[in-house]
């Protein structure tokens, strides 16, 4: 059963380049991130300007594979920029230039040759705002990537789409309801169908762009679960505003001031011991 | 500052005020719409009397005194006719047009071309009218009418009559270009008032832009476009001038429309034809005027399904753009 789906799902990637390893040298990065060795994204120079004006300016990262990573900073310090750069949702955005490298398994994702679409399908992403397609039952909300991918066997979509509602944790809601429209779920409900949709797809790559700040504390707990049981499997990217869940639902934690980024280190290091002042006093609350 | 200071600069004067005018207007609608239905009534009351609901499934039209009969189902059937027909034509170029302007057009060119469109919408009709009559029917007969007659007129009825130019289908082409402005300028409106979030749940997916727009735009703005293309088929049914320069103006039974090719009859082009020579005095003047009470009515009765057709349509699954 589980390896029907995952054969389909491995003929979906079929034309592919299979995942390289990068053997780049360490730059940017602290002495005791070094050692690990296993990146799956690496961003290089990377800058985002719009109409010529800077967002982000030549941010160096590398991203662990099957961890959580959080962006942090106040409003406007550039990081859903930067997280929106890895899917390349700002060649959507009028008057956005990105450039430098993102790196994912030995990929430029931003090299000429890579199909924006085709990159898009590889990395999944979930919004601030639950945005389920409004007129489509939970059922067609999550086959929505399949079908778009060429996923047609109503078997192979039906044994999919039960493991992906089970992987955001909302299977038990709604297994006996999944012909009901998607908008008739609770917010929280919502956004975990939205992580199902996108798990789906079977992504390299999970962003998340304050998926929690437009819930309520019980439906955000359930989220931060959902993300903590990921990263298992995914390589998730996370930006949120709330300094507590970063710190409950990261391994590594960049902090990103008026378009740098200013620290980047291993989660517990960013909050209890960082290296720069700026640092220590957003996470303390001195500002932001 | 204290604090008696504060409480004593308020003054309520100006709700009151607000209220007060606010009401008077939204009153003003309502005395309009029965002021109007009112007057209809009493000039049309003897037609009533004399022929009853006949006057609306007769077909027979004779003012001549003494022998007057009045029958509005031809020109009922002419309105709907060249109006539904005007729908088709114009629905899907309108959110060709709308789905053009808000999903395609580079920035440069989006802002020229949709000012042009709203430029259309405000073309008076009696310059389409003059178009269509001396430009736009001529090429029309020689390159579509004649050659679609001459091949299927002997199989379908539809296309039977020898075209002259001056019928059904021209009125109702002309009547289509007449709203394709009304129908684009709203429909675009609602395209670009989906959501981006709503897109890039598609494009996150992997989708393309027209994935995207099947997927995510169309269905999120369904009620919307529907409603826009109500707005045009209002336009359409009360269209006169240029309607009146290009059905043909026939009257009785055969008028009633059973062809493309066929000189047809409109309820507002009888009325605006006629109205010169109706004499106040005789039954010709309350016939005109019970069409015209026909035509609000026809008008109404559109408006109401809209609103029906949306309220199924945005039911069915809620969110979406509601209504217009």
């Amino acid at each position: 059963m589980e390896m029907n789906a995952l054969d389909v799902l491995n003929a979906m990637k079929k034309g592919e380049k299979s995942p390289t390893k990068t053997n780049e040298p360490e730059k940017n990065i602290p002495n005791d991130m070094a050692s690990d060795s296993k990146y799956k994204v690496l961003i290089e120079d990377l800058a985002v300007a719009y109409n010529g004006k800077k967002a982000i300016k030549n941010i160096n990262m590398k991203i662990p594979d099957k961890a959580v990573t959080a962006l942090i900073g106040p409003s406007g310090c550039g990081k859903t920029t930067l997280l929106r750069t890895i899917n390349r949702m700002h060649d959507l955005t009028k008057g956005a230039e990105v450039s430098g490298k993102i790196i994912i398994d030995g990929e430029n994702v931003y090299d000429a040759s890579i199909n924006p679409i085709l990159q898009r399908r590889k990395i999944g992403m979930v919004f601030q705002k639950p945005n389920p397609f409004p007129t489509m039952s939970i059922w067609d909300n999550v086959a929505a990537g399949l079908k778009l991918n060429g996923v047609k066997d109503k078997n192979i979509l039906n044994e999919i789409i039960e493991d992906s509602l089970k992987m955001a944790y909302l299977w038990e809601e709604v297994k006996d309801e999944l012909k009901k429209p998607a908008v008739a779920l609770s917010g929280g409900q919502q956004q975990r169908l939205c992580i199902a949709r996108a798990l789906a797809i079977q992504p390299e790559v999970l962003l998340m762009d304050e998926p929690a700040s437009a819930l309520d504390p019980i439906a955000s707990q359930k989220i931060e679960q959902t993300i903590i049981e990921l990263k298992k499997h995914y390589t998730i990217i996370i930006v949120t505003h709330n300094m507590q869940q970063a710190l409950r639902v990261s391994d590594r934690t960049g902090f990103m001031y008026l378009g740098d980024l200013v620290e980047y280190d291993k989660t517990e290091k960013i909050f209890k011991n960082p290296e720069k002042e700026l640092t220590a006093n957003y996470v303390q609350g001195r500002f932001g | 500052m204290s604090r008696d200071l504060l409480a004593k600069k308020r003054n309520f004067h100006w709700d009151s005020v607000f209220k007060i005018t606010a009401t008077c207007a939204g009153a003003f609608v309502l005395l309009i719409i029965v002021l109007i239905f009112g007057q209809l009534m009493s000039d049309s009351w003897l037609i009533w009397e004399k022929e009853g609901l006949e006057f609306v499934t007769g077909d027979r039209w004779n003012p001549v005194e003494g022998r007057e009969a009045f029958g509005a189902l031809p020109y009922i059937a002419g309105t709907l006719v060249t109006s539904l027909i005007a729908l088709c034509i114009a629905v899907p170029l309108s959110i060709g047009i709308a789905m053009f302007l808000s999903e395609i057009a580079p920035t440069r060119i989006r802002e020229p071309i949709s000012f042009i469109v709203e430029l259309l919408a405000a073309v008076p009709s009696i310059i389409y009218g003059l178009w269509g009559l001396f430009t736009f029917r001529i090429i029309f007969k020689d390159w579509f009418e004649s050659p679609m007659h001459d091949a299927l007129g002997e199989h379908i009825f539809l296309f039977r009559d020898a075209p002259f130019g001056l019928d059904i289908l021209t009125a109702s082409v002309v009547l289509a270009i007449m709203i394709i402005p009304t129908i684009s300028a709203v429909s675009r409106e609602i395209l670009l008032a989906v959501p981006a979030i709503q897109r890039e749940a598609a494009y996150m997916l992997g989708a393309t832009k027209w994935e995207v727009f099947r997927m995510s735009v169309l269905p999120y703005a369904k009620s919307g476009l529907i409603g826009a293309s109500i707005l045009g088929l209002g336009r359409a049914v009360g269209e006169t001038m240029a309607v009146t320069m290009l059905i043909g103006n026939a009257v009785g039974p055969k008028a009633f429309p059973l062809g493309f090719f066929q000189q047809g009859n409109s309820l507002a082009s009888i009325i605006a034809n006629e109205f010169n020579e109706a004499s106040p005095v005789s039954m010709y003047f309350p016939a005109l005027i019970g069409l015209g009470l026909i035509l609000l009515f026809v008008s109404l009765g559109i408006n109401v399904c809209a609103h029906l057709i949306i309220r199924r349509v945005t039911n069915a699954h809620e969110g979406g753009i509601k209504g217009f």
